[in-house]
C-alpha cells in the first residue's frame, strides 16, 4: 500500500474549549499521483490534519487514537530523529504566506541548496546545479539571478513558486499544500495552481490540498474531503461533490460561493452623483537621503462617480490602488492632484465634518475593533463627539445593533466575545452610526468564511434597499463584485482599465486585464457551468 | 480575568507577590510595632544580634535599634519606589506617547532628548541632581524620578508606533474624534500593559539607586532608609558586618520580590505565553 493513509483519527483538544476533538475519528487516503483537497471553513480541523501528517501538532493538541501511515511506515510511531529524514525527503509542505516561510537573510539558491547538502551529502556546487534546475522547473523568469536573490526581491507568486520548487527538490511521496494559493492575485493563483498539478503529474506526488475556497478546489482537486467541526462529512470525486453534494453543509457551502453570473441590471434610481472622484493622482515617493526608490503612482487619473443609492465597486489586484482610492476617499491619507466631492462639498480637514461624508467598514474583523473598550461605546463615540448626548448616542447604538442582527443589549460586550462575522456587523454599525453620505467598503467580506461572507453580503444589500445608502465596495474577488454592485471600475496600476454596470462589464469584458482576470477566476469551468 | 488565572498559576510570581506583601505589611507595622522614633538612641552600641532580648537584630554604631530601622525603612524605600517610578512613568508615557503618535518633527525632537539622557550614566546624572538641590527626601525622590524615564519613553513609543496604525484607531479618527481621544482612549490602553511590567523594573532600580546614594551619605540622613543603615555599617564593615547584611538581605528581598512580580504580571499579560 502506498501513499498516505488516515485511518480513524482522532485528536484531542485541551480541556476547556468550546469542543472536546479537533478532529473526531476521520479517515483519508491519498494515492500517489493523486490530488486530495480537504475543504472546510475556519474551525473545521483541516490545517489540525495537515499539522498531524507532518508530525507538528500544536503544543496541547494530543492524539487520542487512529493511525497515519505513508507507504509501509507508521508516522505516529516516529522518533524525532526519523522525523527529520522523514519531513523534507519524504513529506514536503507549502505554507500559505511565502514570505514568513523563506529566511529573509539568506539567499534563494542558499536556502534551496540546503536541501541537498543536508539530505543528500551533495557538494555546494552540485546542490546549487540542483537548485538552478529547479527554478527552472518553476518557471521563474529568470532562475540564474533568483539563485543569488533575497525573498524580499522577489514577488508573491515568485517566492510560491521557490517554496514549491524547495517542497519538490528531493521527490518527496506526499506534498502537504496549506492554502498555498489564499496570499496571492487571482492571476498568479491561476498559474501557480497550474504549476502544482503539472509538476505533481510529472512526479507522480500525492498531494493533500487544504484550502476553504470551492473554486480552488474545481481547479485542482482529484477527489475532495469536506470537513466541518472535526469530522469528514462527505467525500468523493470532484465532479460528484461540487455538482451532486450530498451533505447537507456541502449543498450550504457550495450554495454560498457567490455566482460569477450578475444577476440582471435593477433600474438605477436615478438621483445624481453623490461621490465624484476627478482626476486623483498620488504618488508614493522615495524619501531620505541615502536610498532613492522607484516612485509609484498608486493613483494616475482616476475619475469616477457613485450615483446616490447604489453600489460602485473598485476592483483590482493587489498594488492597483483600489485600497489607497479607498484611503483618500474617507481623508486617511492625503491626494496629490485630483478633487473628491461629496454630496456636492469637497473633502474638508474637518475631522468632525468630514465624519458626516464618508465612513468606513474595514477588512479584519479582528483588528478594526478595539479590543479594550466595549463594542456599544465604540459605536456610540462618534455620535457622541459630534455632539449627540450619551444617552441618546447608546440608544441609537441598540436600534443600530438589532438593524445588523445583532442582539441591543450586546452592547456592553467587548469585541473578543463576538465572531469574525459578528465584528464585521459592529463594524458596519459603527459606520452607520454617523449616518454617512457614503460608504467605504474595503474588503469587508475577504476575512470572512463563504458562509459568513454570504450573509454579510445579504445585509449590505438589504441595508442599502432599507437606508438607500450609497456604497463605495473596494474588492479583489470578482464573485463577491458580481453579487453586490451595480456598476464597475476595473482598476490597474493605479489606472482605470475598464468601468461600467457590472452585468456588462463581466460578461462582455472590452479591456484585455479585465480578460484576464475574469478568466482567471477559479472554478468557473465546473461552478458556473451547473 | 484569564490574566490573573494565569498569573495565580505561576510558582515565581506568587513567591513575588508574597515577598512585596512582606515588605508592605512591615511598612505598615512598623508604628505599631516601634512607635518610638527609629533613629533615636536605644541602647549600647553594635551589639551583635541576639545579645540583648529587647534588640534583636542589634544595635548600629551610634546604639540605634536595627529591628526598628529596618521596619521604618521599609515605608521610606516603598514610598521612594513608588513616588519616584510614577513620576519615571508619567513622564516616560508622555513623551513616548507624543513621538509615537505623532511621528515626524516632534518624534525627532523627543527621542534626540530622549537619548541625550540615555547617554549619560544615570548614577551619575543623579549624584549632580544631589549635589546642585541638595539631599532632601523629596529631591532624592524626584530626581530618582527624573533619571529612569527614557526607557519607559522608548517602549511607550515602540507601542504607539505599532498601534497608530491599527485599524480600530483609523475607524476612531474617520469618526471623527480627536486627537488626545485616539490617545488616550483607543491607542494608550493597548500600550499598557508592557509599560506596566517594565515599571516593576523601575521600580526595583529607584529602590537600588536610592540605597546607592546612601551608602555614599549622600542620601537624606534624617529618615531611616535601608541604604542609609547600610552606610552606617560601611566603618565597621570588618568587624560587626551584621550591620550592613541585615539591611542589604532585606534590599535584595524586596527587589526579588518587585522583579518576581513584574515578570509573573508579563508572563500573564503577554497572551503569546498564554496557555493554550
Amino acid at each position: 500500500m502506498s501513499g498516505l493513509r488516515i485511518q480513524d483519527l482522532s485528536i484531542l483538544l485541551p480541556r476547556g474549549g468550546d469542543r472536546t476533538h479537533a478532529l473526531a475519528g476521520i479517515s483519508l487516503a491519498v494515492a500517489p499521483g493523486e490530488i486530495l483537497c480537504v475543504v472546510g471553513e475556519s474551525g473545521s480541523g483541516k490545517s489540525v490534519t495537515a499539522s498531524a501528517v507532518m508530525g507538528l501538532l500544536a503544543p496541547g493538541l494530543a492524539v487520542e487514537r487512529g493511525s497515519i501511515t505513508l507507504g509501509q511506515d507508521n508516522l505516529l510511531a516516529l522518533t524525532p530523529a526519523q522525523w527529520r529524514a522523514t519531513r523534507g525527503a519524504r513529506i514536503a509542505m507549502v505554507f500559505q504566506e511565502p514570505m514568513t516561510a523563506l529566511n529573509p537573510l539568506m539567499t534563494v539558491g542558499g536556502q534551496l541548496s540546503e536541501m541537498w547538502i543536508v539530505h543528500r551529502g551533495l557538494s555546494k556546487r552540485e546542490a546549487l546545479a540542483r537548485a538552478l534546475a529547479a527554478l527552472e522547473e518553476v518557471q521563474l523568469p529568470d532562475p540564474a539571478g533568483a539563485l543569488n536573490a533575497f525573498p524580499h526581491e522577489l514577488s508573491g507568486g515568485q517566492r510560491q513558486r521557490v517554496m514549491i520548487a524547495m517542497a519538490l527538490a528531493l521527490e518527496p511521496e506526499l506534498l502537504i499544500c496549506d492554502e498555498p494559493t489564499t496570499a496571492l492575485d487571482v492571476t498568479t493563483q491561476a498559474q501557480v495552481l497550474k504549476l502544482i498539478k503539472d509538476l505533481q503529474q510529472r512526479h507522480n506526488t500525492a498531494v493533500l490540498f487544504i484550502t476553504h475556497d470551492f473554486g480552488v478546489v474545481a481547479e485542482i482537486a482529484d477527489r475532495v474531503a469536506v470537513m466541518q467541526l472535526g469530522h469528514v462529512v462527505e467525500e468523493g470525486p470532484v465532479g460528484e461533490v461540487l455538482l451532486r453534494p450530498q451533505h447537507p453543509y456541502t449543498q450550504a457551502l457550495l450554495a454560498a460561493v457567490p455566482p460569477l453570473n450578475a444577476p440582471p441590471t435593477r433600474p438605477l434610481p436615478d438621483t445624481g452623483a453623490v461621490l465624484e472622484l476627478v482626476g486623483l493622482t498620488k504618488t508614493y515617493a522615495s524619501r531620505g537621503i541615502f536610498r532613492r526608490r522607484k516612485a509609484v503612482k498608486a493613483l494616475d487619473g482616476v475619475t469616477a462617480t457613485l450615483k446616490r443609492g447604489t453600489t460602485l465597486g473598485i476592483v483590482g489586484e493587489s498594488g492597483s490602488g483600489k485600497s489607497t482610492l479607498a484611503r483618500c476617499v474617507v481623508g486617511l491619507m492625503g491626494l496629490d492632484g485630483g478633487t473628491i466631492r461629496i454630496a456636492g462639498q469637497p473633502l474638508t480637514q474637518d475631522r468632525q465634518k468630514a465624519a458626516h461624508l464618508a465612513q468606513m467598514v474595514f477588512q479584519d474583523p479582528y483588528a478594526s475593533l478595539n479590543p479594550r473598550r466595549s463594542v456599544g461605546a465604540q459605536v456610540a463615540q462618534g455620535p457622541i463627539a459630534a455632539g449627540t448626548s450619551s444617552a441618546e448616542a447608546w440608544a441609537e447604538a441598540r436600534r443600530l445593533f438589532a438593524l445588523v442582527g445583532l442582539e441591543p443589549e450586546a452592547v456592553r460586550r467587548y469585541p473578543h466575545e463576538f465572531s469574525g462575522g459578528q465584528r464585521q456587523r459592529i463594524g458596519i454599525a459603527r459606520a452607520l452610526a454617523m449616518k454617512p453620505e457614503v460608504l467605504v467598503a474595503d474588503e469587508p467580506v475577504s476575512a470572512l468564511d463563504v458562509s459568513v461572507q454570504a450573509q454579510v453580503l445579504k445585509l449590505l444589500r438589504d441595508l442599502q434597499g432599507r437606508l438607500g445608502l450609497s456604497i463605495l465596495f473596494i474588492t479583489h474577488d470578482l464573485r463577491v463584485a458580481a453579487q453586490l454592485c451595480d456598476e464597475v471600475v476595473v482598476m490597474q496600476n493605479g489606472r482605470i482599465a475598464e468601468a461600467g454596470p457590472v452585468a456588462e462589464v463581466f460578461t462582455n469584458p472590452r479591456h484585455a486585464y479585465t480578460q484576464s482576470l475574469l478568466a482567471a477566476v477559479p472554478g468557473r469551468s465546473v461552478l458556473e457551468a451547473g | 480575568m484569564r490574566a490573573l488565572k494565569a498569573f495565580f498559576r505561576s510558582p515565581p510570581a506568587i513567591i513575588g507577590l508574597l515577598l512585596v506583601l512582606a515588605v508592605v505589611a512591615m511598612g505598615l507595622a512598623a508604628p505599631l510595632l516601634y512607635p518610638n522614633d527609629p533613629l533615636g538612641l536605644a541602647g549600647r552600641p553594635l551589639q551583635w544580634p541576639g545579645a540583648n532580648p529587647r534588640f534583636p537584630l542589634g544595635t548600629d554604631p551610634s546604639g540605634r535599634d536595627i529591628a526598628a530601622q529596618l521596619f521604618h525603612g521599609a515605608r521610606i524605600s516603598l514610598l521612594i519606589g513608588f513616588v519616584a517610578t510614577s513620576i519615571a512613568v508619567v513622564i516616560g508615557i508622555g513623551i513616548g506617547a507624543v513621538a509615537g503618535f505623532y511621528g515626524g518633527a516632534a518624534d525627532t525632537v523627543l527621542m534626540r532628548l530622549t537619548e541625550a539622557f540615555q547617554t549619560l550614566p544615570n548614577f551619575l546624572l543623579l549624584l549632580v541632581l544631589v549635589a546642585v538641590f541638595g539631599s532632601t527626601m523629596e529631591v532624592v525622590t524626584v530626581a530618582i524620578g527624573l533619571v529612569s524615564w527614557p526607557p519607559v519613553a522608548r517602549l511607550t513609543r515602540a507601542e504607539f508606533l505599532s498601534l497608530r496604525t491599527r485599524e480600530f484607531v483609523y475607524a476612531a479618527r474617520i469618526q471623527g474624534l480627536p486627537d488626545w481621544h485616539l490617545i488616550f482612549r483607543e491607542v494608550l490602553p493597548n500600550a499598557l500593559p508592557p509599560v506596566i511590567v517594565y515599571a516593576s523594573v523601575v521600580m526595583a532600580v529607584a529602590i537600588l539607586l536610592e540605597s546607592s546614594l546612601a551608602f555614599l551619605q549622600l542620601s537624606d540622613p534624617n529618615v531611616p532608609s535601608w541604604g542609609n543603615l547600610i552606610g552606617l555599617g560601611r566603618s565597621v564593615l570588618r568587624t560587626e558586618w551584621y550591620v550592613s547584611a541585615i539591611p542589604g538581605v532585606a534590599i535584595l528581598l524586596a527587589i526579588l520580590g518587585v522583579s518576581l512580580l513584574g515578570q509573573g504580571l508579563n508572563d500573564a499579560l503577554n497572551p503569546r505565553l498564554a496557555p493554550r
